[in-house]
């Protein structure tokens, strides 16, 4: 379990806070997702969660932020990895460029934690093969696709095996089925009772795997709720998040003068 | 107005990894084309070779009838303005109006031309505000439509953009289209590789799909959108969008998108 209470967060030099007065939990197998305009606050969001502001890039933060009860600023850095798994949205910024395979790179992180050889490799092949990339083990990394890529950041990310996985636009660049295989991922994972934050501007993925949507503008929460709740507000459109296919559909249906009960028969 | 040919294009890395099997495609000046199709299909392999970045194994790239073989990438470049997926990969000045100025500059544009043509590519992506900003204060979004500036500002006859709209929000999604839209309305070409259906199906005359280096469907939005295809469609994983589906399971179909599922709607009443 994550738990901020009267969080704020200001980047070293910057004039005002990116994060304002945040109050949440991310409980166990709990999969919640944050939109938000760019500049919102979401990517600051995640690297405070995943500990790596303000120990690495710096700023300040006040308030309180705890992981699994523990006060996060009282652990020891090397102790993170293993506890929250963060994913970038540029897969470029995640992989090690050290490695000369896929599978190597995977490997890469529980390999730095010590986990023995036979546990390693069969994290490694399981990962890979939760994604669907068991083919791409033996391919250089630096020579993949960008989507290709993501998927590879995201089975690292994996194979670490953390009890919570921050997420920050995972499927930016995935064509639709790694981006519902990632949903699958995600989901899976929070069956296992992992935690996972997920900024998405896929509002459709998020219509499909978060439990709690929050929304951010300015650097606060504005909106938060059951994901259906959320996703389905109308003020979502002024905060400059796209709705999910279903809610903008409906809308056009309505604005039209027909009766949204068609497409929901339709769906069904 | 310059047109793109590709003949029997086939791409192999070093160390063996055959990126493009064969593609024959004609782009005609001031089409709107739509490249679709998995992550590793070939989609940015074949965009590279328009502007030379990237040169055939066999086959050849015809950019305004002439062949790209014997031409210089800056020479290309006069011609096909390509915007990388990775903003990262294209961007170095201190500012964005630095970073903007580049383009043009090079192709010869001094004075008033130069400050025109930054000044509106700087309109066109939002971003004349940021003028003077360092391009690495801004964020990954808005760098991407720096990359798309400094490309606009360069007039190319023909616009290639790797997945445009990837990270944006609703505002920066907006900016794209209306650039597209823009850009095609000047009687330019546009080409734009992007996994968002939505974008593809409102924005795009033609939608190219790729699988595994290879061309498999080629047609309007609606031609490929259409029931018969989704298979096709799904073997290089891509889900056609919501008001396709729906248009099907209500009896109207092909409808590829939210606009023309409700006007089918309408006219059945």
């Amino acid at each position: 379990m994550l738990t901020v209470q009267g969080f704020s967060y200001r980047h070293a030099g910057a004039t005002r806070p990116s994060l304002m007065d945040l109050d949440f939990v991310l409980g166990d197998g709990e999969v919640v997702g944050v939109v938000g305009a760019n500049d919102s606050g979401k990517t600051t969001l995640c690297l405070v969660l995943a500990g790596l502001a303000p120990r690495i890039v710096g700023g300040t933060l006040t308030g309180r932020f705890s992981i699994d009860g523990a006060d996060a600023q009282a652990l020891r850095m090397h102790e993170l990895p293993a506890l929250v798994g963060i994913g970038f949205d540029d897969p470029a910024t995640q992989l090690s460029g050290v490695a000369a395979t896929v599978f190597e790179e995977v490997a890469f992180g529980p390999a730095n934690m010590g986990v023995p050889r036979d546990e390693l490799i069969a994290r490694t092949a399981g990962a890979l093969e939760s994604l669907a990339i068991s083919h791409l083990a033996e391919r250089d990394p630096a020579r993949l696709s960008g989507g290709q890529q993501q998927l590879v950041a995201i089975a690292s990310i994996l194979a670490l095996r953390p009890r919570h996985v921050v997420l920050d636009e995972p499927t930016a660049q995935l064509d639709p089925s790694g981006t519902a295989l990632v949903g699958d991922a995600l989901e899976r994972l929070a069956g296992q009772g992992v935690s996972i934050l997920v900024v998405e501007h896929k509002t459709d993925l998020l219509a499909r795997v978060a439990n709690r949507v929050v929304a951010l503008d300015g650097g606060r929460v504005v909106l938060e709720g059951p994901a259906r709740d959320v996703l389905g507000d109308a003020a979502l459109v002024d905060l400059g998040v796209a709705p999910p296919s279903e809610v903008r559909l409906r809308r056009a249906f309505v604005a039209a003068g027909l009766d949204p009960a068609r497409l929901e028969a339709a769906r069904a | 107005m310059t047109d793109i040919r590709v003949e029997g294009l086939v791409h192999v890395y070093d160390g063996g990894v055959s990126a493009l099997d064969g593609v024959d495609l004609s782009v005609a000046a001031g089409e709107r084309v739509a490249l679709i199709g998995q992550n590793g299909s070939g989609k940015t392999t074949l965009v590279r070779h328009f502007d030379g970045l990237l040169r055939p194994t066999s086959g050849r790239v015809l950019v305004g009838g002439v062949d790209a073989a014997g031409r210089t990438v800056a020479q290309l470049a006069r011609e096909v303005g390509l915007v990388f997926q990775d903003p990262d990969r294209q961007i170095f000045a201190s500012t964005v109006r630095g970073e903007v100025e580049f383009g043009p500059q090079n192709l010869g544009l001094r004075g008033a031309a130069l400050r025109s043509a930054v000044a509106n590519a700087l309109t066109a992506t939002g971003l004349e505000k940021a003028a003077e900003t360092n391009p690495y204060d801004l964020g990954t979004s808005r760098r991407k439509l720096l990359a798309l500036a400094s490309v606009l500002a360069m007039r190319t006859p023909v616009l290639v953009l790797d997945e445009p709209t990837t990270g944006q929000d609703m505002r920066g999604m907006a900016i794209v289209e209306e650039v597209v839209a823009a850009v095609s309305a000047a009687g330019r070409t546009v080409v734009a590789i992007s996994h968002d259906m939505r974008f593809v199906a409102e924005r795009f005359d033609r939608v190219v799909v790729m699988r595994q280096g290879r061309i498999v469907l080629d047609g309007s939005p609606a031609e490929v959108f259409a029931r018969d295809q989704w298979e096709t469609l799904r073997s290089t994983f891509v889900e056609p969008p919501l008001a396709a589906v729906l248009g099907d399971r209500l009896g109207v179909g092909p409808t590829p998108t939210d606009a023309a599922l409700v006007s089918a709607m309408k006219s059945r009443g």
